[in-house]
Formats: structure tokens, sequence, C-alpha cells
């Protein structure tokens, strides 16, 4: 298919992207652009100038610290990050990602892009609300650090405004997660997901249900489908599922990753 | 935008507009229609070729990112006529029938067997999971791949 005539620039530093960012109103990010190339196609988006970051040190590798927090750069792929010895001391984030799509999308499409395209169907959200990641944002004043929580701010929007960019996300330590997730087909787009992670108390991020992830919290994993129902949740329908249903499989989800969480 | 792509151990030099995908650079500026669109919408997988050891699929992929890498299709796997023992597999096993996805499934499955040359059937599927094989053929396909597993 012939996209919509566009510019290309490879900036070879984070300095010089979020200045081809700032100078051009229509510039657009491109990681592993197996979201945005499809969206162009589509005429969904036309950006004037893709911006590639393919080749950005500053946004590569994912690092362990002693006290096990994880940094992992936007530009990792779902492959590398399956493949990280680092990455295993959260398993949950390799898990998760070999559901994505398949094999050639997971080869190529980035984490920073998952979260920052917020597709609400979309794996990581949820995951990055339940185990409550910090990202990292760079802009021409510099850096700041947003809580994922308050990352996420409609279908398809993020804290990363015009002219700045995700630089890497932060994990803190923590084994006892779960994630479940009724999908199209094998590894498919989701219906509905769920993510859970237990410290204490419960704490559960639902995807697909609204604009952004809903985060719910109980005292324990047998009362996680109660806290689901409290929430009130009113989901979007579509051809897959009615509201209804969807407002079912959240609290059957939300359950289930909780139960694995709790179980780890 | 001038670019220098080496394909199957070829080095091309072309000038090709941004917006150009990769696997209409590869049919179209240098005649290598081995990798097939299906569905032009990152679904089918029938374009994948291996960037740079990785496989992708090319219409994903724009064919200025491609500047400097070098790319292996259908075409590069059978050096001098001779087919590689997973092609000669697809033969023996009839894995192929209108053969649409062939180009994609033998990247995919040469791509899997370069890293894990031992694959269970499980490992095997979850490998072919990014190519749709419309007559649904699967079957013989996964056999065809068994069979050079070591």
């Amino acid at each position: 298919m012939l996209l919509r005539e566009v510019d290309y620039a490879k900036p070879a530093s984070l300095a010089e992207a979020l200045e081809l960012l700032a100078a051009n109103d229509g510039a657009r990010a491109l990681a592993g652009g197996q979201t945005l190339i499809n969206v162009m196609k589509a005429r969904a988006a036309s950006p004037d100038l893709l911006v590639d970051l393919h080749g950005l040190e500053e946004l590569r590798g994912i690092e362990l610290a002693a006290d096990g927090t994880l940094t992992i750069g936007a530009m990792t792929t779902y492959s590398e990050l399956i493949r990280s010895a680092e990455a295993k001391a959260r398993p949950i984030l390799g898990e998760v990602c070999a559901q994505i799509a398949d094999v050639q999308v997971r080869n190529r499409g980035t984490v920073g892009g998952n979260v920052c395209s917020n597709d609400p169907t979309n794996h990581l959200p949820p995951l990055m609300v339940a185990i409550g990641a910090r990202m990292t944002i760079a802009g021409p004043g510099g850096e700041r650090e947003v809580p994922a929580e308050e990352f996420f701010l409609g279908v398809y929007m993020t804290a990363v405004g015009p002219g700045e960019l995700l630089t890497r996300i932060t994990v803190p330590a923590g084994r006892k997660d779960g994630f479940a997730s009724v999908t199209l087909g094998a590894d498919g787009t989701c219906i509905c997901n769920a993510a859970a992670t237990v410290n204490g108390a419960v704490r559960v991020a639902l995807g697909c249900v609204d604009a952004v992830p809903v985060l719910v919290s109980a005292a324990s994993p047998d009362e996680v489908a109660a806290a689901v129902r409290a929430a009130g949740l009113t989901p979007p329908a579509d051809v897959h599922a009615s509201s209804e249903y969807r407002a079912h499989l959240a609290e059957v989800l939300a359950s289930r990753a909780a139960r694995e969480a709790a179980e780890h | 935008m001038q670019i220098r792509v080496t394909v199957n151990g070829t080095t091309y030099e072309r000038d090709v507009e941004p917006r150009k995908l990769l696997i209409h650079f590869l049919r179209d500026d240098l005649d290598l229609t081995g990798s097939h669109i299906g569905c032009d919408t990152g679904n089918c997988g029938a374009c994948s070729v291996i960037v740079d050891g990785v496989l992708l699929k090319s219409c994903m992929l724009l064919a200025v990112q491609a500047d400097g890498a070098n790319v292996e299709t259908v075409e590069g796997l059978a050096a001098d006529e001779e087919l590689t023992p997973l092609q000669r597999s697809f033969n023996e096993h009839h894995a192929l029938q209108c053969g649409y996805c062939t180009p994609g499934m033998l990247m995919s499955a040469t791509a899997l067997l370069r890293e894990n040359p031992s694959p269970s059937e499980a490992e095997i599927e979850k490998a072919l999971q990014g190519n749709i094989c419309r007559c649904t053929g699967y079957w013989n396909i996964v056999e065809a791949v068994k069979a050079v597993t070591r």
C-alpha cells in the first residue's frame, strides 16, 4: 500500500530527536512501527515527518540494580525483553510480552511503543499500572518521571506531550504478579485483560474496559471480583463483546490474575 | 533518499521515497517478487524477510529503515539452485497448496531453525503464528518443519 508522502529523519542522539520533534508540528516518533505504519496505511495518522528512534543508544538496554529495580529502555523490543536475563528479575514482563501478536511483531515492536500508543486493548498499559512502573519522559526542559497510574490519559493519549519522548520505564522489584486475558485467537488482540500484583493487598489493573487502565484494589484475591463489580465499569461494546460481557470478563480475569499473582 | 541495501548477498543502491515500504522496494525496485503481499495490513506474514538476522514483516518497515541492512528473502535460500533441506521437506510433505504463504512460512521456519535447531511441535507452531495459510494447510507445514529438526 502506498503511504501518504512523508519525510524521514534518523537522528543520531536523543537531543537531536527532541529538536526534530519540537521543530515540526507534524512530526511523529517512529519506534518499532508495528502499529504506526499500519495506522498510516489506513490514513488514520498522516504525519509529515517520521523521526526514527532506531539507533538512539539512550533508549536501549535493560539494567538490573542491586535492589532488584529494573530500568528498561523505551526502544527495547518484546523479543529482547523476553530473552533478557536481567528482565527475568520480574518474570511477568517476559511472560506477557511473549503473548503479544507473533514472532515478527515481537522482533520489531517495542515496549515504549506499546505504552505510548495506549490502545486500550494493549497488554502493557495495565501491566505497568499494576506493577507500579514509573515512566521517564524527556523533553526540551529535561527529564521528568511520571507514575504509570498517571501516564495513561485517554485512548491513544499519554503524558508524553508534543516534542517529548518516553526514554525508559523503571520497574520496582517483585515477583508476585499475574496476567489473564481473553483474546481473539491465541496471542491475538485482547477482548479484556487484567494484570495483578500482590504486595500485601492485591492491585489489579484492567485493560479494554475503559479509555485507560482501571486500577482496583482488594485485600485478597477472593475479594477481587466484588471490588471489580463495585467499580461500576461500563466497558465499550463492539463486534467481539457486549458491554455486559466485557464487564463479566473483567471480574473473571481480575480474579484469575490475582490468584496467579498470589501463587507466585 | 539514497539507500544502500544488501539483499541475498548483492548490494543495491537506489533512490527511494521515504514512504515506500520494504516489500515494495524488494518487489518493484529490485524485481525480487518471491516475497508476497498477502494482506498489506501486517496480519498474514507472507512478506516475512530476515533483516540483519531478525525475522520481520517487510510491509511494516520502510525501505529507508533498511538502509545499510543485510536482507534475506526466499530467493536467497536456494543457493546455486540447490533447495535447502527445509524447502525439500516442504516439497516432500506437500506443505504447500496454493503456495502464496510459502515464502513467508519458509523464512519464519528458517529463522526458527537457526535459533533453535530442535524445536518442539509447540515451539514450531508458536514460531509460525505470524504466518497465515489461507488453504489452512498448517498440518503439513508443521510436519515439514518437524522433519528437518535435529
